[in-house]
């Protein structure tokens, strides 16, 4: 398997890290109010460049969004 | 006569005892000039997946440093789901205070008391401050507040219904036990229900669809204002007992054809 899911959706394994996967997608380093979690647990951000993505991991990006 | 009008839940201190909710405004301009009209100093917001499409304009740069956010966990359905928004949460915005939300039946939104519960023990182990939504009840709230809930806001009516406060003595008799601020949190349909939540005794009133979908959410949004200062200033001023008769106000002595 050389998929992964984003957000619930699948794509195709393209990036090595989470830094890698977040850049293409025009999230920096630096980007505000960004959080990430791979298989139900918090990557910090700090942690972004080390940290692998293998097939089938589940990798979840999250935003402050309006709300009650 | 001193009176301590500064509302303290988890270390943060506010002037305003209003808590608005961001969701559910006709556009972004109509909710800042809400939450200024508002007074209110904590705005709650979601923890959503991005689009997947690429990174746009943040909540937290529209809002800027206005407001302190307060996030949700609306629409998670266990303790599971709850405190990795939570965390996530906490990572987005730097943030270690949550709205928990735990959802036990999708349509009427109401809270899963036991998720909640395992949820609220988990974050505060975590080292969050947990602002549990829960139901209109005294023993759960108590027990919230045993797991270390650093305030406990139960629901007047179901979310987003404006039926007001379904069980006023309900609210009053969790006000009255309880040893955390209590916030009075959804169902709230116009002001005299925002003041009712604060003449019963809440610390707070956190209120969202009443504003957002009013007519007009600006002069709504002053309206749960003054209500909440109101309701507040009656409270701790202190109201008159009931009566069965009349009591005159006016001297009895000196009646003209008397």
């Amino acid at each position: 398997m050389t998929t992964i899911r984003v957000n619930g959706q699948a794509e195709p394994l393209a990036a090595a890290t989470v830094a890698e996967l977040l850049a293409a997608r025009g999230i920096g380093p630096d980007a505000r109010a960004v959080a990430v979690a791979l298989n139900g647990a918090v990557v910090r951000r700090g942690d972004w460049p080390a940290t692998a993505l293998n097939p089938g991991d589940e990798l979840d990006i999250v935003r402050p969004f309006q709300g009650g | 006569m001193t009176m301590n009008d500064t509302l303290t839940i988890g270390g943060r201190s506010f002037r305003s005892r209003l808590f608005l909710g961001t969701g559910g405004y006709p556009n972004q301009k109509t909710m800042l000039d809400a939450l200024k009209a508002s007074g209110a100093e904590v705005a709650t917001a979601a923890i959503r997946r991005i689009s997947l499409e690429g990174y746009g304009e943040s909540l937290i740069d529209v809002l800027g440093d206005r407001v302190t956010l307060l996030p949700n966990t609306a629409g998670c359905l266990t303790a599971k789901e709850a405190v990795l928004t939570a965390q996530l949460a906490r990572e987005a915005l730097g943030l270690d205070w949550v709205k928990l939300e735990v959802i036990g039946d999708r349509e009427l939104l109401y809270p899963d008391s036991e998720e909640l519960l395992k949820a609220t023990a988990e974050l505060v182990a975590d080292g969050f401050t947990v602002l549990p939504y829960c139901t209109d009840d005294p023993v759960t709230c108590r027990k919230l507040a045993d797991a270390g809930a650093a305030a406990v806001m139960p629901l007047g009516a179901p979310i987003g219904s404006g039926l007001g406060i379904r069980n006023p003595h309900a609210i009053e008799v969790i006000c009255a036990r309880s040893p955390v601020p209590v916030v009075l949190d959804a169902g709230i349909g116009t002001a005299s229900d925002a003041a009712l939540a604060m003449e019963l005794g809440c610390a707070a009133v956190l209120l969202n669809t009443a504003v957002s979908k009013a007519r007009d959410p600006v002069r709504m949004a002053a309206a749960m204002r003054d209500a909440v200062a109101a309701g507040w200033n009656a409270r701790t001023a202190g109201r008159i007992p009931r009566r069965f008769g009349a009591e005159a106000s006016s001297p009895q002595l000196g009646l003209i054809g008397s």
